[in-house]
């Protein structure tokens, strides 16, 4: 066995060339995964929202969209971005920042779906209550739902966090420095220890996911204190 | 003029004919008691008032104006309309008083201070001052129906719903509630009641009318209604409940 290899190589796998040279490894992971769910959360919101709407007008873009995405393998969304990209926009996104977009892009659409969800999950009367009093719809949405079902969602939010930072080793593939790729360049680097090398890099991914799920329970139970109850 | 006044009123889901004809007359003031068996429409007649459901044909009047049209702004009708649903519908995750003060900052823009000392004053009005900084759940199902009548006076409505107040009570609690209510009718608040809570209906009501199959069957004074019922239905009923 060599585990030498990886040792000696273990902080590239951490941070990249950081600081002489560019962040990388796990660390340019794990920014993708928080710029991506960060990103994709307001963006699923609002597709969420519209949705839920009974215009057509607001209704239909959305589902269109989330359709389309979620009928669409992650790798091709990243392809999309980072070729379609120079055409559209007239120069060329450094591959992290396309992949980044294709990561919000792609997720949203599955937030959308958490969102919608959790809103028709929460019970009538809540809605019923709230607009009975005359608060606006938007204003039911903002004080009385949202803060309900948004708590209900952690669950899903986290899961969909986990996926997500699995899915950014995807990025290795138009050559943005992550994870997968650091242990890809030392693997065809030394070529003597690829199992050394993947086995490390697994309980890497395995160690963020847990950290993220571990958290989601404490979450949970602290949140499921005051929850709605009845129809 | 009447307070409410429902005019030829019509309501179908698909092909059930839930209201049929309604017509009724409510002052100002005055408590009218809606009962009848479950499925006889008097939720879904209440519930017209404040266009939680649409009428299909007819209209609803509240002191002349017509309030089905399609016109009206739903929020300012509501924020004059107070309802009570059986299963209170409070929210959970914000506090008693929370609850009550909502509507009155988002809707209407009193202040927070403002509204926290009208809140705390419904609050001891119906009797639970003290749990006011408590979440919904800590609450007796009593309780937490009166904070729900307490978060309806809040907006200080014109004319109170109650959709089966009591029913999802135990029976210990719900003398608690039908305190509030009674105190409200003495009080002058026009109310439109769906309950079976017959002592209610005999203390304060001034008409308690009988649904069944989307109809009024019977309608009078309460003692009327308890002593010389006219219709064979309304005599089932009344020996079903009483």
């Amino acid at each position: 066995m060599h585990w030498d290899i990886v040792w000696n190589n273990f902080d590239y796998f951490l941070i990249g060339a950081y600081p002489e040279g560019p962040l990388g490894g796990m660390a340019m992971s794990i920014l993708l995964a928080l710029g991506g769910i960060f990103g994709a959360f307001w963006l699923g919101l609002l597709f969420g929202l519209m949705r839920l709407s009974k215009q057509k007008w607001i209704k239909w873009p959305a589902v269109v969209y989330i359709e389309i995405i979620r009928g669409t393998p992650l790798l091709m969304v990243i392809f999309w971005f980072y070729f379609l990209a120079p055409i559209v926009l007239g120069y060329t996104l450094p591959e992290t920042s396309s992949a980044l977009v294709a990561f919000i892009v792609f997720t949203s659409a599955y937030i959308a779906e958490i969102v919608r969800a959790g809103v028709i999950a929460l019970p009538k009367g809540q809605t019923e209550a709230a607009r009975g009093t005359g608060l606006s719809h938007y204003q039911t949405m903002v004080h009385v739902i949202l803060p309900q079902s948004l708590r209900n969602m952690i669950p899903s939010f986290v899961n969909q966090f986990v996926s997500l930072t699995k899915d950014t080793s995807l990025a290795y593939i138009i050559g943005v420095n992550e994870l997968m790729r650091t242990a890809t360049q030392v693997n065809n680097r030394t070529l003597i220890a690829p199992t050394e090398i993947f086995i490390t890099i697994a309980v890497l991914y395995f160690i963020i996911c847990y950290v993220l799920t571990a958290t989601s329970r404490r979450l949970e139970k602290q949140l499921s204190k005051y929850q709605a109850r009845g129809n | 003029m009447a307070m409410i006044e429902f005019r030829n009123v019509h309501k179908w889901y698909g092909d059930f004919h839930v209201l049929k004809n309604i017509n009724e007359e409510v002052e100002k003031g005055d408590v009218l008691v809606i009962c009848g068996p479950s499925g006889s429409g008097k939720s879904t007649m209440v519930r017209c008032v404040n266009r939680l459901e649409e009428i299909d044909k007819g209209a609803i009047f509240m002191e002349g104006r017509d309030i089905t049209k399609k016109t009206m702004n739903l929020n300012h009708l509501r924020s004059e309309i107070g309802i009570v649903f059986q299963q209170f519908n409070l929210y959970p995750h914000i506090s008693v008083l929370k609850n009550v003060t909502l509507a009155p900052i988002k809707v209407k823009g009193v202040s927070k201070a403002e509204a926290e000392a009208m809140g705390m004053e419904l609050l001891d009005r119906v009797g639970i001052r003290d749990q006011a900084h408590k979440y919904p759940i800590e609450l007796s199902g009593g309780q937490q129906q009166r904070v729900a009548i307490a978060r309806a006076l809040a907006m200080k409505p014109k004319v109170m719903l109650f959709d089966e107040p009591t029913s999802a009570l135990d029976p210990e609690m719900i003398n608690e509630v039908l305190n509030v209510m009674k105190d409200l009718a003495r009080e002058g608040m026009t109310m439109l009641c769906v309950t079976h809570e017959m002592s209610f209906a005999r203390e304060v009501a001034d008409r308690v009318i009988f649904m069944d199959g989307g109809e009024i069957l019977e309608q009078g004074p309460p003692e009327h209604f308890f002593t010389n019922p006219q219709h064979d239905r309304a005599k089932a009923f009344l020996k079903e409940i009483l």
